[in-house]
């Protein structure tokens, strides 16, 4: 039993990653009709957003410290960041070290602009282009999106830790009546997934409750009609391009300690939030969540040891097979809407 | 002549032309000058240009004729990959047996894959195949490291049975790859001047192959099964009211270029007998698409074209460094020379993927039919500039 626990647990942090991206996805293609290949260089695009954000403040000063010398005998060069000059040292320190929740701050006018530009820039001549144009024309914007952020950043993994206060592991087990150390679940992988669930809700609360919400739901369902009312359906359909990119970047930002950000995540990712997306049902947003934490909570129970023993491999290929199950029986996806793209 | 038309014929010769001379159309530049890193006129590269262009008229069968976008051919050209390894390392190092047993694997593999994917048109459809590739691709990694070699990939070794031919040679090597003793690496080399031009045997095979392939393209372009693949395309939804059943077609061309798929992987094990997973990742797909829609799809040739520029970019592009571009800049004031230098550098060099993936969007943008559209337009502009009158009063004019 508590093993179920601990790959449920397991599961919810790459679920999450998962469902945001899914649900940006879903946002996107149930808004424009638009089939966004680029929406995993948004989510790498977030993740390097933070590893920005701790370049900028850890920028530094090199001054000499006459005191202390280096191993050659010289007076040794002290590097103080700028931060810690201007703020004091302490809360300069605790700025760098908390430099992953603060790009969430950073992050969200960035992604904002990238979506705008993006949709306006790009996007938006495509909309009444075929399917497989769209895919091809995000495709390229992927690709070179990877290589600026390559050219800038390099090749290699940068590790962006979380900070020290959640280091630790929580102990889930005592929660529920284990003994201690059973179930032991990271910190940081905990707000992860508050952090995804919060976010979630949000963008859920955000169409549900507010008038401009509303009206995004009716356009998605009628784009016509509404355009007959008067309403600029084509600009609140930006704006909602623009809430997927950031959603899309903070599931990056959020995600940097848990996996070192290179500039090929975002591929990594794309091509299992589609499958998400397919097995969500196309154009469902409850739909696009919950198949993300189902995949990757049962892609979490596919690579336990007992499992794999009797399927080999199958920790590989779950998320695939599930996929090609789904179209295959159930074409509209979980949840999807009668007659959204079934055939 | 071979049942052509005489613009297919033109088309054909052509392409005989280019692949039969291209040790000397590669090679331009005399040896050591400046300009000889632009030279492409290696075996290595060579092979490489006419193996791509297999794959990419294959999948040209698929994605310009029925408009399904295949986002997992790669897995075919991997599984012909291994399928080869296994017949130099059971069997014989000719490679033909190699060849023929990689094309039938690939075959059996897009009968199995197409059958499922199939079921789906449109982005299900490319989701299925990338999901696909993406299983074998995985599966080749973890579960089937027996038979591929996991992460080191598959290789030849002494120990190796090879029942028909020379398990080792003499020398106590492993055999080369051969066709009846000619070895694919062999060839010779012929020094005019400053030039250097190579004539490599695995070359030729492998442009023979490809034109042999290029020349059932043009005869699949031109039949009655072409127009039904392309009726596909523009109206899938009027060809099912008339109450064909398109499945078998789509299938077959689905068939078709997962054998080129699988020609092309057989090929390159028998220029360079070892296959690894990465050839099957959906990155590897992704290039195919690449390759196809610049050149442009749909047509004869671009997928050709495209497969060749994308392959030369690759290689030659890639070898420029930033101390190559100064000594190009060198006349400019030095001011000037670092600035241009810094401008150009991003895009060439590491990231002439950049350069790629710009090209790849203007096409996509501007020109969807590629490459080859491009030239059209180019050629009518040209065109068009002495007979103006006679185009004007052909049009028809609106009624006022």
């Amino acid at each position: 039993m508590d093993a179920i626990f601990l790959q449920i647990l397991n599961g919810l942090d790459k679920g999450s990653a998962y469902a945001l991206i899914a649900l940006g996805l879903t946002l996107i293609f149930g808004t424009l009709g638009v089939v966004n290949f680029a929406h995993g260089a948004l989510f790498m695009l977030g993740a390097f957003c933070a590893v920005t954000l701790n370049r900028i403040l850890t920028i530094s000063s090199t001054s000499i410290d006459p005191t202390r010398t280096d191993f050659l005998g010289n007076p040794m060069q002290v590097q103080t960041p700028y931060v810690e000059k201007w703020f004091g040292t302490e809360f300069g320190a605790s700025l760098i070290e908390w430099s992953v929740p603060l790009a969430i701050l950073f992050s969200i006018p960035i992604m904002a602009f990238v979506g705008l530009a993006m949709e306006r820039g790009l996007i938006k001549h495509f909309y009444k282009r075929p399917h497989a144009d769209q895919i091809l024309v995000t495709f390229g914007l992927a690709i070179v999106i990877q290589e600026i952020v390559k050219y800038f950043y390099g090749a290699n993994p940068i590790p962006t830790p979380a900070p020290d206060v959640f280091k630790g592991s929580f102990d889930f087990g005592v929660l529920i009546g284990y003994e201690a150390n059973t179930i032991l679940y990271p910190y940081w992988r905990l707000i992860y997934f508050s952090f995804a669930a919060a976010v979630i809700c949000a963008v859920f609360a955000f169409l549900q409750f507010t008038t401009f919400g509303m009206v995004v739901r009716a356009g998605m369902a009628d784009r016509e009609t509404v355009g007959l009312l008067g309403i600029d359906i084509d600009r609140r359909f930006t704006i909602m391009f623009a809430i997927a990119a950031v959603v899309a970047g903070l599931a990056g930002v959020m995600y940097t300690p848990i996996l070192s950000p290179n500039y090929h995540m975002g591929m990594d990712f794309l091509v299992l939030s589609f499958v998400v997306v397919v097995v969500g049902g196309m154009g469902s947003l409850p739909g696009a969540v919950a198949a993300g934490f189902l995949l990757g909570i049962l892609e979490s129970f596919a690579s336990k040891a007992e499992v794999i023993a009797i399927l080999p491999g199958i920790n590989q290929v779950i998320i695939y097979v599930i996929a090609i199950f789904i179209l295959l029986m159930r074409p509209r996806g979980l949840m999807g809407r009668k007659g959204v793209m079934e055939t | 002549m071979l049942g052509l038309t005489r613009n297919d014929n033109r088309l054909l010769l052509f392409v005989v032309g280019l692949t039969m001379l291209a040790p000397f159309l590669l090679n331009p530049f005399p040896e050591g000058s400046a300009m000889a890193q632009f030279n492409a006129g290696y075996p290595d590269l060579m092979q490489r240009f006419v193996i791509f262009g297999i794959f990419a008229i294959g999948f040209n069968i698929l994605f310009g004729l029925t408009g399904y976008l295949s986002f997992g051919h790669a897995a075919f050209l991997g599984i012909g990959s291994y399928a080869g390894v296994w017949m130099m390392k059971l069997l014989t190092m000719n490679v033909i047996p190699a060849i023929l047993v990689s094309v039938i694997v690939a075959g059996l593999l897009s009968l199995i894959i197409g059958y499922i994917s199939l079921r789906r048109s449109g982005i299900y459809f490319s989701i299925l195949t990338l999901a696909f590739a993406q299983m074998c691709y995985s599966l080749a990694y973890s579960v089937f490291t027996p038979v591929t070699g996991g992460e080191t990939g598959l290789q030849l070794s002494l120990n190796d049975p090879r029942i028909i031919g020379t398990a080792v040679t003499d020398s106590g090597n492993i055999p080369p790859p051969n066709l009846f003793g000619i070895a694919m690496r062999d060839g010779f080399e012929w020094q005019v001047g400053d030039w250097l031009f190579t004539f490599n045997a695995g070359y030729y095979l492998a442009a023979v192959v490809m034109l042999i392939a290029f020349y059932i393209s043009i005869r699949i372009f031109r039949s009655p099964f072409g127009m039904m693949l392309r009726a596909v395309k523009s109206n899938q939804q009027r060809l099912d009211y008339t109450g064909l059943n398109i499945k078998p077609y789509t299938l077959a061309a689905f068939v078709i270029s997962g054998m080129y798929a699988g020609l092309a992987g057989g090929l390159m094990v028998a220029m360079d007998p070892l296959a690894g997973a990465e050839r099957m990742l959906w990155t590897a797909s992704g290039e195919v698409v690449l390759m196809t829609i610049l050149g442009g799809a749909g047509t004869l040739i671009g997928p050709v074209l495209g497969a060749g520029m994308i392959k030369y970019f690759e290689n030659i592009f890639s070898k420029i460094n930033e101390t190559i571009l100064h000594q190009w800049f060198a006349f400019l004031p030095d001011g000037l020379e670092d600035a241009v230098v810094f401008m150009i550098y991003p895009f060439i060099g590491k990231g002439w993927h950049l350069t790629l993936g710009i090209m790849f969007m203007l096409v996509v943008i501007f020109l969807p039919g590629g490459l080859v559209e491009g030239g059209q337009r180019v050629g009518r502009l040209f065109r068009k500039r002495k007979p103006d009158a006679t185009s004007d009063a052909s049009q028809t004019k609106p009624a006022e």
